[in-house]
């Protein structure tokens, strides 16, 4: 009863602020829904016992990403107005696309089936919940069975790293960077100069 | 569980590479680009040595996820070789545009990478790492040419096109777990066979892992990207695009529905008939307009995939033969074709219209020779290699009693017949208004000798690209 209470309360703000993410007219209260849907999304994970994942979801989306968002958001200059133009002309179409999806996806689930021996083919490749914390298991099962996957995930983020330099670094003239070394070298008697100035003269 | 890495070493060796090379580009101060260049070209030629070295019988890695069979070797072997020669090819345009980079042979090595790994899939999980791979390589080469609004957009487009695709490749996947608990092919073989009335969830997870891969092969109706990429990009990755990574998802699609579908075969059948259809039709009639030679070779490959498509239709073994033979060949035709292209320039400067290929015959026979015996087999007249690859998938076909494809596919290829044969008549009948620059480069003339001479004497010596193909094809069949 207590769970279910918490799931509902956890699940319709999740809901809720999905909704508010796309329809807040701020860009940065939009991202800051985001960070409450992924609280809330968090929170459902802790409630099916995966702790593991609601830690990383907590750590890596609000953490990293939702923070990267806002200062993406910052940074750049948005017209939210401009970014609306056009928002109703393409609502009914968009609308009856979506819902004509939905009926589709409804009539699927509705009559979801499972495979007979479904049970046992989920649970093949980790130990029982009851023996083992699921980071331990997880972390068993991405450095043993999942290794292929885990080293290949590795290449393809430094595939994304190699494009990201490849496409934005640019090396500017006349940058003047701080080198130390050079600021040692310096010595009093080649940088300074001394001039006798007559009166009235000038150099 | 014992690693076994045999399986996995002509992947290791182009990762190595791959990584090597990236450290010399970036530790040493000067320019490695050419060296990058001809070390990547090695590590290729290196992999398909050590292919040929431990291909044998069936193997598999980690459980299951990494194959390695006849069917995955000979496909291998087709992209080692599509991706050596068209990065030989691109070294010296690349340095006359002034774009020439290392990173360019490294994310090349780590396209073919994604795609070894992708025809060497027998999980969705590593599949779809497989796919990115190779797609997040392509998306970058596609804006290589970053000062240039077009390959901006280009990379854009197809960046935001194929996330949309992977996105419905993943959501079938997960609708296909949803049903059969697994994501592994050989358990779902198991599960589905066993299952006789296929759930409506697996068919439109089916329909959905389809369109994810048919956005990747550049299919009708996902084809809608190609042109404009194609146009946009840099002509060396452009001639990259056009065959080794068709190659990698024509095969990923075939062991997809072949294996672990194979025997939802009636209900994905009608869906590739269509894709089949469609692309054929597409690829024919939409090139006619074309004035960017570009531009004809994107329809020219749509149309190539429909045809392949009609091997895969048939479900056989013939029809899997037919598919290896047919993108065997394409891959010959295109390579030899991209060439020429690249050899298209004008007082120094690449241009990429089919009138400038005008009066070619009389300023340079020779690649005028090689441009029309390439476009004569992409006609698919005989006695010329792409008559054969037409012939085979046909056949298969025919067999299999899908004679709307056999005939449409056939009615197509006479439409198809008219625009490559307006480059001959450009070529051979109209007056240069200015004549193109002798390519002096040696690697894209030996490409253009090579496949040539690959398409010339196919007919003579079809041997071991038969019986190739055939046990490649039935190594897939045998698994089952």
């Amino acid at each position: 009863m207590f769970s279910a209470l918490i799931f509902y309360m956890f699940a319709a703000l999740a809901v809720a602020s999905g909704v508010m993410v796309i329809s807040a007219r701020n860009p940065v209260h939009s991202v800051l829904f985001l960070i409450l849907c992924f609280f809330n999304a968090a929170g459902l994970f802790l409630l099916l016992g995966a702790e593991f994942l609601a830690m990383v979801l907590v750590v890596v989306y609000v953490g990293a990403v939702a923070v990267l968002f806002l200062f993406v958001v910052m940074m750049l200059d948005i017209n939210v107005v401009e970014l609306r133009e056009g928002f109703l002309q393409y609502l009914p179409t968009g609308a009856v696309v979506g819902i004509v999806l939905l009926v589709e996806l409804m009539v699927m689930f509705g009559g979801w089936a499972f495979a007979p021996d479904v049970e046992a083919l989920i649970q093949a490749p980790a130990p029982a919940a009851e023996q083992i914390t699921n980071t331990e298991a997880l972390g068993r099962l991405l450095y043993t069975t999942y290794a292929y996957l885990f080293q290949a995930s590795g290449l393809l983020l430094l595939v994304a790293m190699v494009g990201t330099i490849l496409l934005t670094l640019r090396r500017r003239e006349g940058v003047r960077k701080q080198v130390i070394a050079r600021q040692l070298e310096r010595t009093a008697a080649g940088s300074v100069e001394i001039r006798k100035v007559p009166t009235g003269g000038g150099i | 569980m014992i690693l076994d890495l045999v399986p996995l070493m002509p992947e290791l060796l182009v990762a190595a590479a791959a990584l090597a090379l990236l450290m010399l580009g970036v530790f040493r101060k000067a320019d490695t680009s050419r060296e990058a260049t001809v070390l990547a070209g090695l590590a290729m030629g290196g992999a398909l040595a050590v292919l040929v070295g431990v291909e044998g019988a069936r193997q598999t890695a980690f459980g299951g996820m990494f194959i390695l069979d006849g069917f995955a070797g000979f496909s291998k072997a087709l992209i080692l070789v599509a991706s050596a020669m068209t990065v030989s090819m691109s070294l010296d345009y690349l340095k006359r545009e002034n774009i020439a980079r290392f990173e360019y042979p490294v994310l090349v090595l780590f396209a073919t990478l994604g795609m070894m790994m992708m025809v060497s899939a027998n999980d969705f999980l590593s599949l779809y790492l497989g796919l990115e791979m190779q797609s997040l390589s392509l998306y970058v080469l596609a804006a290589y040419h970053r000062d240039s609004a077009r390959a901006t957009e280009a990379g854009l487009k197809y960046f935001v096109l194929g996330a949309l695709a992977s996105g419905m490749l993943l959501y079938g996947a997960s609708l296909i777990y949803g049903f059969a608990g697994t994501t592994s092919f050989d358990s779902l073989a198991k599960v589905l066979g066993g299952s006789g009335h296929p759930n409506l969830g697996v068919v439109a997870g089916l329909v959905f892992v389809m369109a994810g891969l048919a956005f990747k092969v550049s299919a009708v109706p996902f084809h809608m990207w190609t042109p404009d990429v194609y146009e946009g990009a840099p002509t060396p990755v452009t001639a990259f695009f056009a065959v080794a990574p068709k190659i990698a998802a024509l095969s990923l699609l075939t062991r997809v529905l072949i294996g672990p579908f194979g025997e939802l075969a009636h209900q994905w059948q009608q869906v590739v008939v269509f894709i089949s259809l469609a692309s054929m039709a597409v690829g024919s009639f939409a090139a006619i307009g074309q004035t960017n030679i570009k531009r004809l070779m994107a329809y020219s490959s749509i149309g190539h995939v429909g045809f392949a498509l009609v091997g895969l239709a048939a479900g056989s073994d013939l029809g899997v033969q037919g598919v290896l033979i047919y993108v065997a060949i394409y891959l010959f035709m295109n390579v030899g074709a991209f060439g020429v292209i690249l050899a298209m320039r004008q007082k120094g400067r690449a241009v990429e219209g089919i009138a400038d290929l005008a009066g070619l015959a009389k300023t340079n026979p020779s690649m005028a020779f090689v441009m029309a015996v390439l476009m004569f087999s992409m006609a698919g007249i005989p006695p010329l290699a792409g008559f054969w690859g037409k012939f085979y998938v046909f056949m298969a076909a025919v067999k299999a009693d899908l004679w709307t494809l056999a005939i449409v596919g056939m009615l197509t290829s006479v439409v198809s017949a008219f625009y490559y044969l307006r480059i001959v008549k450009v070529m051979y009948f109209d007056d240069a208004v200015e004549a193109l620059d002798h390519p002096t480069n040696p690697p894209i003339r030996l490409v253009m000798a090579v496949s040539a001479l690959v398409v010339l004497l196919f007919t003579f010596l079809p041997g071991p690209l038969l019986i190739g193909a055939k046990a490649a094809a039935q190594s897939l069949f045998a698994a089952g």
